[in-house]
């Protein structure tokens, strides 16, 4: 079976590796490279923190083992001068500012309520775990669960896997649609055809623009988001620190800006500051307003980086769908398509799982969870594109 | 004329005019700061990168590359 994967993110990059690891003959297609553009430009997140019981939160729980077992497998099988994913499992710390202990409580016992482990931590057990906080901040729920990756490195050793497992990588832009009887068998590339036996599209916020090529219908629409960079410094930061209103951000279906603080550090010394969600299209002006949001509230939360210098901000645009839920398996229509996009920002962390379920849907091997939530069919991402 | 400027207590000579940069290059310090275990240094030289910053009296952050060094002046390794 020759698949052809369209996206060279992290879905793209995860659902290479596991159609490759179940024996597929795998080409992925991406115009911008390997994480050219949303897997490099966001903070590398998997977390179950921010996921309130359902079936995006059974995922991430599930995808949370497999990350873990995932980056040990990739960091112990590099190959020669190929940099480590940078997996962490720093954990999280969410806090709530006086008013918002209440929701912060409640949301973390609904969380416990599935399994996900959230420790409560009262005021001075929080300074143990964050000397910088604010002391404006009482309360928080400590989440040891909660990792990160460098996203592009994970996503580049995840192809790099799949490579030395007989996959290719094709940096040319899949500009059309090869349907056969109704079938979907490969795209068109300004360097000719590429043909296989099933087209998967990881084309995350442009999956519904590669879905109309193909005369399928599928709803995901970009939300961009922004993230602030403060030059090196020694470790102050040292879990994922955010705002208990980040959870209602994620949530919301609002086009409007909305900013929450989520603060951390990287192994290089710098501090990551976000973060914004906005449905602007994909336009990439216009981003001061909330790059001053952002800066404020996160000085709120940790006072010390009022004085601190910035680096510079960047911006990607996270796959949207109008439900909040990816959207992973075949299409409803056009036989031998398959998507996996809609992550919106959790899409890193969702990966190695979808990867299963994209193998499982286009290959039949065993499903890592239940699939149907997330079949592509459901009403929700069959509407007109708003 | 010759200034005086302490990197981690240790005195270093350096000439005025010079950056910190250069005053610890010429001492024959390659790196002066400390990320995820991996040393860090001069990496532009132009002060775009923030690689080689460094705490300068007590200030954090300081470019080594564009700070003049004044004569008595404490530099401390920053590590993350």
């Amino acid at each position: 079976m020759r698949v052809i994967v369209i996206g060279a993110g992290a879905i793209g990059a995860a659902s290479a590796l596991a159609l490759a690891e179940a024996g597929a003959e795998v080409v992925v297609v991406d115009r911008a490279g390997v994480a050219g553009e949303t897997s490099s430009r966001c903070e590398g997140n998997i977390l179950v923190s921010d996921k309130g019981p359902g079936a995006e939160a059974e995922l991430a729980i599930v995808a949370n083992r497999a990350w873990r077992a995932l980056a040990e497998r990739l960091d112990a099988d590099r190959g020669p001068g190929q940099p480590a994913t940078e997996f962490e499992a720093k954990g999280g710390v969410v806090v709530a500012f006086p008013g918002g202990e209440a929701a912060l409580g409640a949301f973390a016992a609904s969380q416990r309520g599935i399994g996900i482990t959230a420790n409560e931590v009262d005021a001075s057990a929080l300074r143990a775990l964050e000397p910088h906080l604010s002391p404006e901040v009482v309360r928080g729920i400590h989440y040891p669960d909660d990792a990160q990756v460098q996203p592009s490195l994970a996503t580049q050793a995840m192809l790099a896997r799949a490579v030395r497992l007989g996959a290719t990588v094709r940096v040319t832009e899949a500009t059309g649609a090869r349907v056969r009887a109704g079938r979907a068998i490969g795209v068109e590339t300004p360097e000719g055809p590429i043909e296989g036996d099933a087209v998967v599209n990881c084309a995350g916020p442009w999956a519904g623009e590669v879905a109309a090529r193909f005369g399928a219908r599928l709803d995901i629409r970009p939300r961009r988001g922004l993230i602030l960079v403060t030059v090196p410094m020694p470790q102050r930061v040292f879990h994922k620190v955010y705002d208990a209103d980040y959870v209602g951000a994620v949530g919301s279906a609002d086009a409007a800006l909305q900013t929450s603080t989520v603060v951390e550090s990287t192994p290089a010394g710098t501090v990551l500051i976000g973060s914004s969600r906005e449905r602007v299209g994909f336009s990439e002006s216009n981003t001061l307003p909330a790059l001053a949001e952002i800066a404020a509230k996160a000085a709120r939360l940790f006072p010390f980086l009022a004085d601190t210098m910035l680096l510079r901000s960047y911006h990607g645009f996270r796959p949207y769908a109008p439900d909040h839920l990816p959207a992973i398996g075949a299409d409803g229509e056009v036989a031998g398509l398959f998507h996996a996009a809609g992550h919106e920002g959790a899409g890193i962390g969702l990966a190695p799982t979808t990867g299963d379920l994209v193998a499982h849907a286009v290959l039949g091997v065993p499903a890592p969870i239940d699939p149907a939530p997330f079949l592509p069919t459901r009403a929700a991402l069959r509407e007109e594109a708003a | 004329m010759t200034i005086r400027i302490s990197f981690d207590g240790d005195e270093v000579l350096g000439r005025e005019g010079q950056t910190i940069a250069g005053v610890l290059l010429a001492s024959g310090r390659r790196s002066w700061r400390t990320a995820d275990g991996e040393e860090r240094g001069v990496f532009c030289g132009i002060g775009v990168c923030q690689d080689c910053v460094v705490t300068v009296n007590g200030v954090g952050s300081v470019r080594a590359c564009q700070r003049t060094a004044c004569d008595g002046d404490a530099i401390e390794r920053e590590v993350r």
